[in-house]
């Protein structure tokens, strides 16, 4: 067994999510993923049951592990038990751990997420935060929701919410304490040096590709990697 | 049903605690449809008269970051682990969860606390290093939907009208969707498990309405986490909802109604993209088909008014089901701020008014 893999089965969901795989597909006719990508998960297990590191390194450098949207529908289906979505967000961890990810225009995608969800969580304890969801990145949102982002004090007010207040209720500010406690969390836990991990890679892979990269969100990369859609990703 | 019945179906059935709840919101419905989470609290308070405690010092359970794989599971665990701290603070040890995400990440964490023992005793050493806390692992966790459900005919009997069209007395025809981590990832911890999800159809039924069945109602909404959090993927997002909007479209279905925050939006605010994408609507003539949240459905017949329960905040249009069940509104207030005085308006998009 190659080191890479044994890296893999240190990770709980891959003991959890894979057992002994007989391939017989049912993962990926249920898949939305594999509806919409180029995408095959039993090919997936198959690939990480029998590969070698190289194989592996291979795999984690690929477009392709950054399809899955984990609704976790092959579960319910795999006769054998196994979640080929666990399989995934293993590999995904170990991609990013050792980078991986940004060899791939989807795994380079992760530096988005951590300054998106992933920094929302620090800076407000939330994934999502209304002044964060702007309508020109979403305008797919329409004008109710251009509405209430621009009229957001008095929106909320009105639906009973708590908008950047103390105490109770929807979106109400999470107080200072409360977010140290989760920064101490992340820190304890190694999540802060996970996200140091995803920006220094991804700043090397940013002057590999000649575009500009700082800690905002408007730099030449950060812009890139959320549209770039170059690669062949479709059957 | 017989003696073997029963025991078939008592695999599909879950215990959801009676009262004495410990509240967790969720990320989605505090910023898309905040008024239910409200009206969730008012129903299980004021109509049920349950006890239902909100700690303002809880936070997201990160599962959004954790299913975009920024976010570890050591990290997820422990999160949840400050929760279970709170509910201990507070005496409680049941805890009612908004999200669907939230809800199956949370049964997730307990079934890996049952086979994988260590990952309880690496949580807890991780949690009183950064916080100095500990907790109980609650007795009861159930979705809101569960609860809702589980006090279905209660609210049934506190309902001024049903899910019927006043003017034919016919019941409405009602499509539901289900968000995948309900229950496809434990199927035991959801009402009816994979198979046979009962949590929506049963509200459906008991207040009036009629449950229709269509080919794709077990399909994905599309969120994907990253698939719709990235602008590059948001095809993968928009294709999947289409997906179920045309399969539900022959059943000519009066409102959809779900249970998990990301799939109420999506289903609402792709059908205004693919409108303007596509020209394509789903309802009657250029309308869409209403979204709700199972708080909005039972807030409508007990006579909530309609802005109070913030159907405002839908892209699609509720006002044409409000007229088809004889619910009064006043359409001059809809984008009123809490005390009657008038804001701006949206623009009006060209198709779904």
């Amino acid at each position: 067994m190659g080191v890479l893999k044994k890296k893999l089965l240190e990770d709980i969901r891959f003991e959890e999510g894979l057992q002994a795989c007989m391939n017989c597909g049912i993962c990926t006719a249920i898949c939305p993923a594999a509806e919409f990508y180029d995408y095959d998960p039993r090919q997936i297990v198959n690939t990480v049951q029998t590969a070698d590191d190289e194989t592996l390194i291979e795999l984690m450098k690929s477009e392709t592990i950054w399809y899955c949207g984990q609704c976790m529908s092959c579960r319910t289906r795999c006769p054998r038990n196994n979640t080929p979505g666990y399989v995934i967000m293993a590999l995904r961890k170990l991609s990013q751990e050792m980078g991986f990810f940004t060899e791939s225009e989807k795994g380079r995608q992760q530096l988005y997420l951590k300054r998106t969800v992933g920094d929302n969580v620090l800076k407000y304890g939330y994934c999502i935060y209304p002044k964060e969801v702007k309508p020109e990145i979403h305008p797919e949102q329409g004008p109710i929701w251009e509405w209430i982002h621009e009229n957001r004090t008095m929106v909320y007010d009105r639906m009973g919410g708590n908008l950047d207040k103390p105490g109770e209720g929807p979106l109400r500010a999470i107080d200072k304490e409360t977010l140290n406690e989760l920064d101490s969390i992340f820190e304890v836990t190694g999540n802060n040096e996970f996200f140091k991990t995803i920006e220094s890679y991804s700043e090397k892979q940013a002057h590999e590709m000649g575009l500009q990269i700082n800690n905002t969100m408007n730099c030449e990369y950060v812009k890139h990697i959320n549209t770039a859609n170059e690669k062949q990703h479709q059957r | 049903m017989n003696d073997i019945e029963k025991n078939v179906w008592r695999k599909y059935q879950k215990n959801i605690a009676d009262d004495n709840y410990f509240f967790v919101r969720s990320c989605i419905r505090q910023n898309f449809f905040p008024a239910s989470e409200q009206a969730f609290l008012k129903i299980m308070r004021n109509v049920l008269g349950k006890n239902v405690i909100e700690d303002p010092k809880h936070t997201t359970c990160a599962g959004i970051g954790y299913h975009s794989d920024v976010v570890t599971f050591d990290t997820l665990q422990t999160i949840m682990g400050r929760h279970f701290s709170l509910m201990t603070e507070a005496g409680i040890k049941n805890v009612a969860i908004s999200c669907v995400t939230s809800f199956g990440l949370y049964s997730e964490v307990l079934e890996t606390w049952k086979h994988f023992p260590k990952e309880l005793e690496k949580t807890r050493d991780y949690l009183y290093k950064a916080t100095g806390r500990t907790f109980e692992i609650p007795e009861n966790i159930a979705h809101c939907s569960d609860i809702i459900y589980k006090f279905r005919n209660e609210i049934a009997q506190k309902a001024t009208r049903k899910l019927v069209n006043a003017e034919t007395g016919e019941p409405l025809s009602i499509v539901d969707h289900i968000g995948c981590h309900y229950s496809k990832i434990f199927p035991e911890y959801g009402e009816g498990g994979a198979e046979f999800p009962q949590v929506l159809t049963g509200m459906v039924s008991a207040w009036g309405g009629n449950s229709v069945d269509y080919p794709e109602r077990r399909h994905c909404c599309g969120f994907g986490f990253r698939q719709y959090l990235v602008q590059a993927n948001r095809g993968y997002s928009v294709s999947n909802t289409y997906k179920k909007l045309v399969s539900m479209e022959p059943y000519k279905p009066d409102f959809i109604v779900s249970n998990c925050p990301g799939c109420t939006m999506f289903m609402d605010k792709w059908q205004y993209t693919i409108s303007e994408m596509e020209h394509k609507t789903f309802g009657d003539g250029n309308q869409g088909v209403p979204v709700l949240t199972y708080e909005e459905m039972a807030g409508l017949i007990l006579g909530y008014n309609p802005w109070d329960l913030g159907l405002q905040m839908h892209q699609v249009s509720v006002e044409p089901l409000l007229k088809k069940m004889g619910i009064p509104y006043d359409e001059s207030l809809k984008f009123a701020d809490k005390n009657g005085h008038k804001s701006s308006v949206p623009f009006q998009p060209s198709y779904i008014l």
